[in-house]
């Protein structure tokens, strides 16, 4: 209906004509790199924008373009600057979808997490101050002789930063997301069993009962549709817990695969929403977004900022009155730790029930002395420790009885 | 078809004062037939949008309010089962298949707002109000007649558009709208107008208040906007409060701002934000208000 501007003849058209509709496939394709969803017919509506009129002022055919091309506020955020760019030869950053400035080299990916697991991974990371991940596998060399036996008996009970080599780290991965599915399965089963209708809805009651000739017979009720539990997790990945990262993707991804409805952030000195990267099948393409999207800038964990960014943009969207919003996080907070609490008590207004798991927990000796985690704990409804599958399992319970 | 700056001065004359890159989408959808999706933060004026578009093209505007639960029957169409039953008993006796035309027919068919739009003789708008609200289900099937404007009732057969209405979207993001759907749109996110815009349209909504006190109150709200507030006070409460303030005689606000302080109830809808707001905060806020 719109492709007027294309549907010329190719013969017709002129040397410039093809130069600029080649240009514009090139900024297509620049969009595409961008994470802008464009297709088939974005381009052609494009191309009939140029033909008719639009191209004769670029403050114009941006303004066309912004509307045609972005589909959502990040879109339409950083959209200026590509057409900038591209268009008007102004020097912007060529690929905006990580916003973060540091060098993907100097950082590690996630996917890279992932596979070289709990030793090596955080080594080259270590971005993070504090506790220096160099000094960490030392302090506890007690531990490590213990991990041989643990090692035999069960993976269940196995500190994930035990866990060392690709099979069993691959079995543990596996045994994460085996349990976010089984949590799914119980926790909706439990909700199917209380649900009762209780009003009369007489408009269908009357269909219904057309084929008894209009006496109603068959009562059809009314039931409010139940808010099934929605579960936002929001993972710190800084060097501090890079020991840890990597399993709890793993749970994540299980769970955002068999949650009906589950969010998932990220975040280190900034929050990455990572849902949409997080739905792809597979989960080592799924790892591969990821690391796009979560390239930190500069070192220490922000949880506070973090925290804030995330009421101010995502929590309108992403909780609602059946929320549970789980923290994965060491709680060692390099910014503000009284600017932490401020938002934790936001936080705890809006959902119903605030979890923080800390994996540092079950070390020995370890106390909640952090300034980070000192002014969150009020606000928290469970801080449980979630260093083994079985503590994650115990967890389900609990998110139950919500 | 109407340039950019026809378009923005008809929005204008029809009360809603639009920056150009609104204008720009406004001309876009008439030139691609595409919906326009608004978004962005309660209270700056998405519905207002629609409204103005419907004074635009003179034209109906046609509503429809998403929800939880909202379904194809209370959105698109219904058969009026009370009349049907009536008719049935009425002819009772004649043949089933002469009956049973007649109850199908378009006699007895509700028109809910959806097929409404699809059947003017003139386009409509049609508003679909936080779309955000409703189901996956209900999206996926709004794509559908979006993108054929046709309607299958199974009884009746196909009704396809007479005229296609000029539809827009408005979301406020409680829920994470699907790619295609926002493919399927234009995209637009409204700001909080800046001081300036936001002037013009009290001296445009409001009647009796002068640009200088339209300016004061842009600017102070724009200052109260800055602060850490639970909820931040969207256009339609600066139209309240000006016109709170144009109803108590204000001129300037310099004057008295003690009735300053008394009316910011207008703009602070929460305990919270009003303990926040003290007299000495309002003060200072109300020093920087030239």
């Amino acid at each position: 209906m719109s492709c007027c501007g294309t549907s010329a003849g190719y013969d017709e058209i002129d040397e410039v004509s093809r130069l600029v509709s080649r240009k514009l496939a090139a900024f297509l394709r620049t969009l595409r790199d961008n994470g802008f969803a464009v297709g088939l017919a974005e381009g052609q509506d494009a191309a009939a924008l140029m033909a008719s009129g639009y191209a004769r002022k670029p403050g114009l055919l941006r303004s066309a373009f912004k509307h045609l091309f972005s589909a959502r506020k990040s879109d339409w955020e950083k959209f200026d600057g590509l057409f900038d760019a591209f268009w008007l030869g102004k020097r912007v950053r060529s690929r905006s979808l990580t916003t973060g400035s540091a060098k993907a080299a100097n950082n590690p990916s996630l996917k890279s997490l992932q596979d070289t697991g709990s030793t090596q991974g955080g080594s080259e990371s270590a971005t993070d101050q504090i506790p220096s991940v160099d000094d960490a596998p030392q302090g506890r060399s007690g531990e490590g002789r213990m991990e041989g036996a643990s090692r035999a008996d069960n993976l269940a009970e196995v500190d994930f930063r035990n866990i060392a080599g690709p099979g069993q780290l691959e079995q543990a991965h596996a045994a994460a997301a085996r349990l976010a599915k089984a949590m799914r399965t119980r926790l909706t089963r439990r909700d199917l069993a209380r649900r009762r209708g209780y009003r009369l809805d007489l408009r269908r009651t009357i269909h219904r009962n057309i084929s008894h000739g209009g006496v109603p017979i068959a009562l059809v009720k009314r039931q409010r549709k139940d808010k099934p539990l929605r579960l936002v997790v929001l993972l710190d990945a800084s060097g501090s817990m890079s020991l840890y990262t990597g399993v709890f993707l793993r749970f994540i991804h299980g769970v955002l695969d068999e949650f009906r409805e589950a969010e998932a952030f990220l975040f280190h000195t900034r929050l990455a929403y990572v849902s949409d990267a997080m739905k792809e099948k597979d989960a080592g393409r799924a790892l591969d977004r990821l690391s796009l999207l979560a390239q930190g800038a500069g070192g220490g964990t922000k949880i506070g900022e973090s925290l804030k960014t995330f009421n101010r943009w995502h929590a309108a969207r992403v909780i609602h009155s059946r929320t549970c919003v789980m923290i994965v996080s060491d709680g060692y907070e390099t910014g503000d730790a009284a600017l932490l609490g401020r938002e934790m008590a936001q936080l705890a207004r809006r959902c119903r029930r605030i979890v923080w798991l800390n994996p540092m927990m079950a070390w020995e000796g370890y106390a909640p002395e952090a300034q980070g985690i000192k002014a969150a704990l009020p606000h928290v409804d469970l801080y449980a420790r979630a260093n083994t599958l079985a503590s994650l399992a115990a967890l389900e319970p609990y998110l139950a009885r919500l | 078809m109407k340039t950019r700056d026809e378009i923005a001065q008809a929005l204008a004359a029809s009360g809603y004062i639009a920056d150009a890159e609104l204008a720009t989408a406004v001309s876009l959808m008439q030139r691609l037939r595409r919906p326009l999706l608004l978004e962005g933060e309660a209270g700056v004026g998405k519905t207002e949008v629609a409204k103005a578009l419907a004074g635009v093209h003179a034209t109906e505007l046609i509503r429809l309010q998403c929800y939880e639960g909202l379904d194809q029957s209370s959105a698109l169409y219904e058969w009026n089962y009370q009349r049907q039953l009536l008719a049935i008993q009425a002819h009772h006796g004649s043949d089933a298949d002469a009956i049973e035309d007649r109850i199908f027919s378009e006699k007895y068919l509700l028109e809910r707002p959806l097929l409404a739009a699809i059947r003017r003789d003139k386009p409509p708008v049609l508003l679909i109000d936080e779309i955000d609200r409703a189901d996956d289900e209900f999206e996926a099937f709004l794509l559908e007649l979006l993108s054929d404007f046709q309607v299958s009732i199974p009884e009746l057969g196909t009704i396809k558009a007479t005229t296609i209405p000029h539809v827009v979207l408005t979301s406020n993001g409680t829920r994470e709208l699907s790619d295609a759907l926002r493919r399927r749109c234009l995209y637009h996110y409204v700001d909080f107008p800046d001081v300036d815009r936001e002037a013009r349209i009290i001296v445009a909504r409001i009647d009796g208040a002068s640009a200088s006190l339209s300016l004061q109150i842009a600017q102070m709200v724009q200052s109260i906007r800055k602060e850490e507030l639970r909820k931040v006070p969207g256009v339609a409460e600066t139209l309240d409060w000006a016109a709170a303030l144009v109803g108590l005689d204000v001129r300037d606000l310099h004057d008295d701002p003690e009735v300053v302080q008394d009316t910011l109830m207008c703009l602070l809808k929460t305990q919270e934000d009003k303990a926040r707001l003290t007299r000495e905060v309002s003060a200072r806020l109300l020093g920087k208000v030239a």
